[in-house]
């Protein structure tokens, strides 16, 4: 099978800019109500047909990798297909709801967030959700919250949150804007939490431990309990990031670990679009003692009525009413649409996916057993390098040299949406790559649209706007 | 294979310093410049800075990784490498001289009398 992009123009001009392909100056000097300096005397407006136009936009979504052109094995970040289906029901009139209408008139709404509270509660082993953090990192961030506001109810003042050095960046980042001093927790020999180095890092100081489990390499923390224990014995709670939960959908909970708060990415887990920085999900549950500092307003069910209150010792609002409306709809969704025995078989084939590749794979895999996702190493080669040759070949390669403690590491998750032949394909382009020679990897990607990157004078030298284009 | 000149001494973090007399002058190896790779950006303290051995002075980011720097002896910051700032390649064509980083005063001689030959740091990075 073949997933190569679309070229179009030659070598260093892949597709025209509208303003390049045709313009005509407008008179705008009308009188304006507005200030002088934010009006002009003549726009420049291009005049491309409307099929033109349109040709335009297909063309540059076609150079785009996505997992709609093929199979898309980013580690750690579960880009799972998006079934269209979920698309259908957020665009629905009905799901267009003003969210300052009046609660007697939005029942069907209020329903729907809070079944998806209970079917998130239920799936995380949590007993109260918010739906409102509108992303992965917002629920992080939230999440720090709400146990930091907990340790403060109780005058306990806590100064660290402790955090494995193969974490995702988000973990540091969040505990920090928390307040919070970071305490790096190195990995052990196996790859997993090192209960030791744990135990030397556990203090009355430590307000949170943040984990994710599986972990990054998805390796199951098998001395869960263990951690959870020391961590509660010190006055800690613990926090579960939500990132690698598609291995575990029906299988086990958090919540059953010992885990109090933690954020849910539905963008990885629960199959709605990856955001992009645009409007995502990261919904956040804790445990009972926790559930009254959640964001306001919150949404329950008072005989057999759906409304909003606002709990007295909430941290506030970290978004706008309920979050991103559309993106919980999708959500709310796809969970129903696959249920209790669907979500147990989309982690059990996540699993059997990740493992059927692996074996098809001719490289070295230096932690295991895994789950839903492994880190090959690249050898002697160069990571980047080999992932920049996969491309060729017509696939998204995996995340690269990520965590740092894997040499050369291809973090790789090919998720439960591909098939045999998918798996095959991409087994083919980690095999074809890896032995082609330092000549085609130090020029690839040759196949793609946009060639060889020059990343360092991108880097030295950033282009952030249009405007950019008019020094050239 | 890398260069490591036997006019300066060596710290295991990958930063130097010369020891012909004051000021003396601070950077990071050729071994260091080729591990990080294309390096697009140079963080550095400000000229009268007192900095203590250990002490973070600076960051360094190539296309790689983002890394902290250290101050390989404890001195008085007389002067930083500007220059840096828009060219930060010179640290990768030039590490022992244009991609210089701190000069320091007021040097602790006996630390830097601890810190590892171009020998022994050679060894460390083979």
């Amino acid at each position: 099978m073949n997933h190569d992009q679309a070229r179009y123009g030659d070598d260093d001009r892949y597709e025209p800019l509208l303003s390049e392909t045709g313009t005509k100056t407008v008179d705008v000097s009308e009188e304006s109500p507005l200030p002088d300096g934010l009006t002009r005397e003549e726009l420049e407006l291009p005049t491309s047909s409307e099929p033109e136009l349109s040709r335009h936009y297909t063309r540059l979504s076609q150079m785009n990798w996505s997992v709609e052109t093929g199979p898309y094995p980013l580690g750690s970040c579960t880009m799972k297909y998006n079934p269209s289906f979920t698309e259908d029901v957020a665009a629905d009139p009905n799901a267009a709801v003003h969210p300052e209408r009046s609660e007697e008139t939005i029942q069907g709404t209020l329903e729907l967030l809070a079944g998806l509270q209970d079917y998130l509660a239920r799936i995380g082993g949590m007993d109260a959700v918010t739906l409102q953090p509108p992303a992965g990192a917002a629920g992080e961030f939230t999440g720090i919250h709400v146990a930091k506001a907990y340790h403060e109810s109780r005058n306990d003042d806590r100064s660290e949150v402790i955090v494995p050095a193969s974490a995702h960046g988000t973990n540091f980042a969040s505990a920090a804007m928390a307040g919070y001093d970071v305490v790096e927790l190195p990995s052990g020999e196996d790859g997993r939490v090192d209960l030791d180095a744990l135990e030397a890092a556990v203090s009355e100081e430590t307000a949170a431990l943040m984990l994710t489990n599986p972990n990054t390499v998805g390796l199951f923390e098998r001395d869960i309990v263990e951690i959870s224990e020391m961590v509660h014995d010190a006055g800690g709670l613990l926090y579960y990031d939500g990132a690698n939960l598609n291995a575990l959908l029906g299988r086990a909970r958090p919540g059953d670990m010992g885990f109090d708060v933690m954020h849910y990415n539905v963008h990885k887990t629960f199959a709605t679009p990856h955001g992009g920085g645009g409007p995502g999900a990261g919904p956040v549950g804790v445990r009972e003692e926790l559930a009254e500092f959640l964001p306001r307003p919150r949404v329950r069910e008072q005989d057999g009525q759906y409304e909003l209150y606002d709990p007295e010792r909430s941290i506030g609002k970290v978004h706008g009413y309920q979050g991103n409306w559309l993106v919980l709809v999708k959500a709310y969704a796809y969970i129903a649409r696959l249920g209790d025995s669907g979500l147990e078989d989309a982690s059990a084939k996540a699993v059997l996916n990740a493992n059927y590749l692996a074996e098809q794979m001719e490289y070295d895999i230096p932690y295991g057993p895994f789950h839903h996702e492994f880190a090959a190493t690249a050898g002697d080669r160069d990571a980047a390098d080999v992932a920049k040759r996969m491309l060729d070949y017509g696939v998204h390669p995996p995340t690269t040299k990520w965590p740092e403690f894997v040499p050369e590491a291809m973090l790789t998750e090919p998720t439960e949406a591909e098939d045999k032949t998918s798996l095959d394909d991409l087994a083919a382009a980690f095999n074809g790559a890896i032995s082609d020679s330092e000549e085609e990897l130090a020029n690839a990607p040759s196949k793609t649209t946009a060639q060889r990157i020059d990343q360092a004078t991108a880097a030295r030298n950033p282009r952030l706007s249009w405007h950019a284009l008019d020094e050239q | 294979m890398f260069e490591t000149p036997d006019d300066r001494k060596y710290q295991e973090s990958h930063e130097y310093a010369t020891t012909d007399g004051e000021p003396v002058t601070v950077g990071i190896s050729d071994f260091a410049q080729d591990e990080l790779g294309d390096i697009v950006f140079v963080e550095l303290p400000e000229a009268g800075d007192e900095m203590s051995q250990g002490e973070e002075f600076g960051v360094i980011e190539s296309i790689k990784a983002v890394s902290d720097l250290y101050v390989p002896v404890s001195g008085v910051v007389s002067a930083v490498n500007d220059a840096l700032f828009d060219q930060p390649e010179l640290v990768n064509e030039s590490p022992y001289d244009e991609g210089w980083m701190l000069k320091l005063e007021d040097v602790d001689d006996a630390e830097l009398a601890e810190l590892l030959t171009a020998d022994e740091y050679s060894e460390q990075t083979e």
